[in-house]
């Protein structure tokens, strides 16, 4: 019988929560690594029981972990992430040259085709890949060498690389998105990148429609359509078509157009789903009304959703890693909350319910579908 | 033999309880310790000290004999207690604040 698996990075330990089908009745497991910090957990979509995990505190470092059952048992891999050659600097705060320095990984995406390889999004950014499992990393120092390199500019919650993504039908091409370099696009593999960012506006950069310095949130497409990309910038919710060469804001009628989550329905490629956020610093939602917005047309005219959510007294904050979909014929979606809760929607969205309400804060959330 | 205590995260990660307990070539320092340390259980490889650098992490400090020994060279001779398996050397985790 077909189930799910929601892989849960939070701020105290990785957790494991299974279900059927129905996604009614759950299982939950862990914590995995409890008292350290997990970004990010993700599932190989060729081999869903090899799962890898970042885990990281400031005291001990990073950590990667593996699972080769599913999640049930871990194992810690390569952790020894080196820059490639001299690190060079980029620019700090205060507009002085500064080293690159590792501090952790963000983000772990494993590869479409092959369980041994998985790339990893690091801050200070940098994109990692490894092709044996997580044994061993290697920089794809193309991208930190790029002419801009230098000139980026870490935001207030550091300079990191959260957004990796594979084009599902041309494996040459990987976009990657940057806080706050903007985004960023391969054509070969890692080796050369260009920035993607032209039709970008941030209100805080001192040339607003720079070519690198934006604040990206998180970008995703659908594997169907994989030229048409959705970005949830600092503000601003924003569409391409032409895999990242230009951008229009398609934010709408949300109530706020600043964010950190965005997703798209598994069968349905111009269906998207945003949470908004209140900013500058406030990072709850509007109203204190938790409400997942969902546009039918590629953006533009959003509809809240809200059955089971919380419509009242609600100032928790959802991260730029914590909303996935499933592929199970009635999309489902989920999302986790920094007050620790992990929604789940069976019917794209439509109504709600919490898996669980009671975890760390919540900093990653996805999904394996099972067969 | 060298007689080492780790923190309990480290501990949990090598999979180990109570302390541990390492042959270490020549004169023992913290620097030879940890390698024996890393050498006997690679998944603390980084843990202990920066990947790059090879220094001390900075919220993890060395005790031995009552002595903080974090700010001396990592590559000094360590006591001679440690040294002959009286007292043992201590990884321990800085304490959190708040």
């Amino acid at each position: 019988m077909s189930g799910v698996r929601v892989l849960v990075g939070t701020r105290k330990g990785a957790f494991v929560l299974r279900a059927d089908g129905a996604r009614k009745n759950w299982d939950v497991s862990g914590p995995f690594f409890g008292g350290w910090e997990v970004f990010h957990v993700k599932g190989s979509p060729v081999n869903p029981n090899r799962i890898y995990a970042s885990q990281s505190t400031s005291w001990f470092g990073q950590l990667i972990q593996r699972s080769d059952d599913g999640g049930r048992t871990w194992n810690p891999v390569g952790n020894q992430f080196l820059y490639d050659g001299v690190p060079g600097t980029h620019q700090w705060y205060d507009g002085t040259p500064h080293p690159w320095e590792f501090a952790r990984v963000w983000h772990l995406e494993p590869s479409l085709s092959d369980p041994d390889t998985v790339w990893a999004g690091v801050e200070d950014a940098a994109l990692f890949r490894s092709v044996d499992g997580g044994l061993s990393w290697s920089e794809l120092s193309g991208l930190r060498g790029h002419d801009t390199g230098s000139a980026w500019q870490p935001g207030a919650g550091g300079m990191c690389l959260h957004t990796i993504i594979v084009s599902p039908t041309n494996p040459r091409r990987i976009f990657v998105a940057i806080s706050s370099a903007g985004a960023f696009r391969s054509d070969d593999e890692g080796a050369t990148w260009r920035p993607i960012n032209h039709g970008l506006h941030s209100e805080g950069l001192p040339d607003e429609d720079a070519e690198v310095g934006h604040c990206v949130h998180r970008i995703a497409l659908h594997p169907s359509n994989p030229d048409v990309l959705y970005m949830q910038k600092h503000w601003d919710v924003m569409r391409s078509d032409n895999a990242g060469d230009s951008w229009t804001e398609v934010s709408g009628n949300l109530p706020s157009d600043f964010g950190f989550a965005i997703d798209v329905h598994a069968h349905e490629p111009e269906t998207v789903y945003v949470l908004p956020i209140t900013s500058d610093s406030e990072h709850f939602p509007p109203e204190g009304k938790l409400r997942v917005y969902r546009s039918r047309s590629g953006g533009n005219e959003w509809e809240p959703l809200t059955k089971g959510l919380p419509q009242e007294n609600c100032y928790v904050d959802v991260l730029r890693d914590a909303m996935a979909v499933d592929t199970l014929d009635d999309c489902g979606v989920y999302f986790g909350t920094t007050g620790g809760q992990v929604y789940a929607s069976a019917n794209s969205g439509d109504s709600w319910e919490p898996i669980v309400r009671d975890l760390p804060a919540v900093l990653s959330v996805e999904v394996q579908t099972l067969a | 033999m060298i007689r080492v205590v780790l923190p309990a995260h480290l501990k949990m990660l090598a999979n180990v309880s109570g302390e541990v307990e390492l042959e270490v070539a020549g004169t023992p320092s913290p620097a030879s310790v940890i390698d024996a340390l890393e050498a006997t259980f690679p998944m603390l490889l980084g843990t202990i000290r920066d990947p790059l650098t090879q220094q001390r992490r900075k919220f993890i400090r060395f005790y031995a004999c009552e002595r903080d020994l974090s700010l001396e060279a990592i590559d000094v001779a360590l006591p001679d207690d440690v040294q002959r398996g009286r007292e043992p050397f201590f990884v321990v985790g800085a304490m959190a604040g708040g």
